[in-house]
């Protein structure tokens, strides 16, 4: 088990090699579909973020609403794939790290060897688990988007693996 | 006919605890299967996911925290026998689900993953409202109702075909695991197979789903689909994809089969696939 912290620096990006299990601490910006469209939208139209991309790692994650005395609900990460064709202009940006569940598409593995960075799965369907990770939660952006909006984290020790590494390896079986 | 007559309010707070219940707490049959698979597991790192989501599920239950953040679409299915009337009569059984669904996701903390319309605003209904509802009429004067918290992730790699009524036993056989082969990691394995055979179009698909609501330990009493659910599962748990998609022998707990006369003209078949958070709970009013 690698400890690494946020947020990732190209060293710390070439110790990761696909399979690798890590535990993440720091701060993590949670973001699904629709916090990818206006992302991407803003860049486009070369405004400014409302979180700062710069080595920075996004969560896929739309958690369920924190219980009284809780930082957050269950809180596991979201089918990547439908992220896919907003990843590459999150890297370009300066993007380092997504966590996520499931396949990535060559299009966004190529752009993980481009701009140097990595893809991590979180175990699907275990929100209660990896919510315990999660020290505190707050919005930041897009707070009508609910569960939506884009969280930042901090967390300690979040369990995952490295999906996808910046060489173009993958965990999973080809 | 002598007629029963229930509050809508008494279904509303059944569902309502339902909802909550099926969210926070796994069947018994599920975390057995999960126990099991565990123990049969031959990969360790893959022994391991299976622990974590047992420990998940005792998480969940402890901590009254939800098994899955993704707290589904709200799946209600209504078995209402033909002696139960409604009260007040200017509500109908649907007003009294939906309520009981409002406010299960309401206070039980619950994902609210409804959006009121699919392609244009896409906005979100705030209360997890409406349920996809699908009613029965049964003889009798009792209310069965059960409530199954369905993912996105998962719902979204289910498959519909219609074959040759010619075609095999084999040629289903093979669909259907590739089905299970092409959901693979983004559907959360290990999953649960529901599997529609027969009837039209529409009526197979809801086979498919019904057929989750089987206890994973039983099978289909006609031997034939029986042996099918065997084979399938076997191939299913060949293919390698394993929990999380990150290998192993468990990439399915189990397969149900369920089947409708249909058209001679016909053979459709329905896959449904459920992750390994598979989440229903029932009661009888
Ligand atoms: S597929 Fe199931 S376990 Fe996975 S995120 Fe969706 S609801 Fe949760």
């Amino acid at each position: 088990m690698k400890k690494i912290t946020t947020p990732l620096t190209d060293e710390i990006i070439g110790s990761l090699g696909a399979g690798d299990e890590v535990a993440i601490s720091g701060i993590v910006y949670t973001a699904r579909d629709a916090a990818h469209k206006r992302l991407c939208q803003l860049i486009e139209q070369k405004k400014e973020l409302p979180i700062p991309i710069e080595g920075s790692v996004i969560y896929f994650v739309g958690p369920t609403p924190a219980p009284p005395g809780k930082p957050i609900g269950s809180a596991g990460p979201t089918t990547s794939s439908r992220m896919d064709s907003f990843s590459p202009m999150l890297l370009a940006a300066g993007l380092k790290g997504m966590i996520g569940k499931g396949y990535r598409n060559d299009t966004v593995r190529e752009a993980l060897k481009k701009y140097k960075a990595v893809h991590f799965a979180a175990l699907g369907g275990a929100g209660a688990l990896l919510s315990q990770y999660i020290i505190s939660a707050e919005v930041v952006a897009y707070e009508d988007l609910g569960t939506e909006a884009i969280r930042k984290l901090e967390i300690k020790d979040f369990p995952a693996t490295v999906a996808y590494d910046s060489t173009g390896g993958t965990v999973f079986k080809e | 006919m002598n007629m029963r007559t229930v509050k809508s309010e008494q279904i509303a707070s059944a569902v309502e605890k339902l909802c909550i219940q099926s969210c926070l707490d796994l069947p018994k049959d599920v975390l057995d299967a999960l126990q099991k698979a565990e123990k049969k597991e031959s990969l360790d790192s893959a022994k391991k996911i299976l622990n974590q989501l047992i420990e998940n599920a005792k998480i969940a239950k402890e901590q009254k925290l939800p098994i899955c953040q993704d707290t589904g679409l709200a799946v209600v299915f209504l078995r209402i026998g033909s002696q139960v009337k409604i009260e007040p009569q200017d509500q109908t059984i649907s007003d009294a689900i939906n309520k009981g669904v409002e406010n299960g996701y309401e206070k039980g903390n619950l994902r609210k993953s409804v959006v009121a319309e699919p392609l244009n605003a896409r906005k979100n209904t705030q209360t997890n409202t409406p349920a996809v509802i699908h009613t029965e009429i049964i003889p009798g004067d009792k209310i069965h109702i059960t409530v199954m918290a369905k993912g996105g992730g998962c719902e979204n790699k289910s498959r519909f075909k219609m074959f040759l009524p010619t075609d095999d036993r084999e040629k289903i056989i093979d669909w259907v695991t590739q089905t299970a082969a092409q959901a693979g990691a983004n559907a959360c394995p290990p999953f649960v197979i529901g599997v529609g055979i027969g009837g039209d179009f529409e009526q197979c698909c809801l086979l498919s789903k019904k057929a989750l609501l089987r206890n994973l330990n039983s099978q289909n009493t006609d031997p034939f689909y029986g042996q099918m659910e065997k084979d399938i599962l076997q191939k299913i748990n060949s293919l390698g994809i394993g929990p999380s998609g990150l290998g192993g022998d468990t990439t399915a707990l189990a397969v149900s089969i369920e089947t409708a006369p249909c058209h001679i003209a016909s053979l459709p078949v329905a896959v449904n696939i459920e992750c390994h958070a598979h989440r229903h709970s029932s009661i009888e009013i």
